[in-house]
């Protein structure tokens, strides 16, 4: 569905992407990683051609993004920080805007409004609406057309975990009915909930790559068990036959209060990979 | 078509939320009927406030407005959006031109009620000239600016020199000279005559490059910013 191969793109001297590859399968979610700066919106620009690249292969839908016609972009869904609402209409006149762009029927604005939980603001201006609210409605714009590719820049930056909740819910809808995501974030929980394979970025290059749980275990060097107890002791067991007993004989006696696994997040492999933390501003 | 009808719509249902831009429509219409009707001095010429107004509205609304427009939806990034949403930049300039043109042809409309009926089509054509042009100069300045505020800054000085030149004519001969050059200032001659057979060859001239310039100075704009 989308695909990029040694990828490279410089604003003058400051090279933003530096050889970026992947390949994304239809119907998956995938995720793009990386602290700000990281190039992550230039991606999403290059791929669904607003930017130019400077080498490399891009190709979406079987075409490089420069090729793309009126119909192609027809089915991208796109949800960018920078995409901006119209202040003056009500959130049903900003999705008729696209409805008749579209030709989709007006019943669909309504329809979507619920779907994305703005059913009691059908007539509210947008200069009206909190952050999370107008997030909802990009995402309504987005999702106008029925696409067949979302890009998502950053869906649940600054809202509370609610919105981020229900924004989610919705993306694994979208999923479900077979549309191919393409996320970018430096949530990692965010990262690791909704999408089947990730890349790691940093300064323009891929660091990682793979599906969030794989890549975690691929860091887990301690692969120690930690246990909580009823009598508040805490216990940590190396991963072997010997500790097998001892796990079972606790959980037996049903002691143990919690139990987890040692593998790092996605957050703490990037550390361990860039020295530097998703969430730490350039 | 389509997506220029589309453009066309969404601008009239903005016109009556925005009320900055519909103050610009409606102004100079209302003021023509309402001094026309109100006011009687003697030797005022025929006509005077019609004439008068309509040369100050073609010199400030539409310029105004496609300023206006265009470097707001820059500003706020729906233009964008638009663009994403397969809009080409000539359907989404054409659209907007020919909804300031039709809004303003229908204030001039209002404007000819004033006039005997064997001189509406006459002002219709004119003005319809004149808006092409003032349109075409507000593209510029909303292609060429990054933001409102920028828009701002200049279209108001075009449009104080365009609007006020030819009324500051009728009572300084050096302004006069120097405002000849602007088209507003010829089409204030042109509604002097108040016929066709009274339009000279110079003012078709001046007119035209008036048109030229701003056609080129639309691609040049166009070119190097685009509509990004």
């Amino acid at each position: 569905m989308i695909k990029c191969v040694d990828l490279k793109k410089s604003y003058g001297d400051n090279e933003v992407l530096k050889g970026i590859s992947f390949d994304i399968a239809e119907g998956q979610i995938f995720g793009l990683l990386g602290p700000s700066g990281a190039g992550k919106t230039t991606l999403i620009k290059i791929l669904t051609g607003q930017l130019e690249y400077d080498s490399g292969t891009v190709t979406v839908l079987g075409k490089d993004p420069g090729m793309l016609s009126g119909d192609d972009k027809k089915k991208f869904g796109i949800m960018m920080d920078n995409f901006g609402l119209y202040e003056r209409f009500s959130c049903g006149e900003n999705l008729a805007v696209f409805a008749d762009l579209y030709s989709v029927p007006e019943s669909r604005i309504k329809e979507i409004l619920d779907k994305v939980g703005l059913t009691n603001a059908y007539k509210r201006p947008a200069s009206d609406l909190s952050k999370g609210m107008r997030a909802r409605l990009q995402l309504a714009r987005a999702f106008m057309y029925s696409p067949k590719i979302i890009f998502l820049d950053e869906p649940t930056s600054g809202l509370d975990p609610q919105t981020m909740k229900a924004i989610h819910r919705i993306i694994l809808e979208k999923k479900a009915e077979g549309c191919t995501i393409f996320l970018t974030t430096h949530n990692m929980e965010e990262a690791a909930e909704l999408c089947d394979n990730i890349i790691l970025i940093n300064e323009g290059k891929i660091v990682e790559q793979g599906r969030p749980e794989e890549i975690c275990r691929r860091y887990d060097h301690h692969k120690r068990i930690r246990m909580h107890l009823s009598d508040g002791e805490d216990k940590e067991f190396e991963r072997g036959e010997s500790a097998a007993e001892q796990i079972c004989e606790l959980l037996k006696n049903g002691v143990v209060e919690t139990i987890h696994s040692t593998e790092p997040t996605l957050e703490s492999v990037f550390l361990e990979l860039t020295g530097r933390d998703l969430e730490e501003e350039r | 078509m389509h997506n220029m009808i589309v453009i066309i719509k969404k601008q009239l249902r903005d016109t009556f939320k925005n009320k900055t831009i519909l103050i610009q429509f409606i102004m100079f219409p209302l003021m023509s009927v309402v001094m026309e009707n109100a006011i009687t001095l003697n030797d005022m010429p025929e006509n005077f406030f019609t004439r008068l107004f309509a040369v100050m509205y073609i010199g400030m609304a539409p310029l105004t407005a496609a300023a206006a427009v265009i470097s707001e939806e820059k500003e706020k990034n729906t233009l964008r959006v638009l663009m994403m949403a397969d809009i080409s930049p000539r359907q989404y300039l054409c659209g907007i031109g020919i909804y300031i043109w039709t809004l303003c042809m229908a204030g001039a409309a209002v404007m000819s009620i004033n006039l005997p009926s064997s001189k509406r089509l006459f002002f219709m054509t004119v003005m319809a000239a004149g808006f092409v042009i003032s349109i075409v100069a507000g593209a510029c300045i909303g292609i060429f600016s990054r933001n409102q505020m920028m828009a701002t800054s200049l279209q108001i000085p075009c449009m104080m020199v365009l609007s006020f030149a030819p009324m500051l004519s009728m009572f300084n001969e050096s302004i006069k000279k120097i405002s000849a050059v602007f088209y507003t200032q010829q089409l204030k001659l042109i509604f002097d005559g108040m016929s066709f057979d009274g339009i000279t060859a110079s003012s078709v001239m001046i007119l035209c490059a008036n048109a030229l310039i701003c056609v080129i100075l639309f691609l040049l704009a166009y070119r190097r910013k685009g509509l990004e």
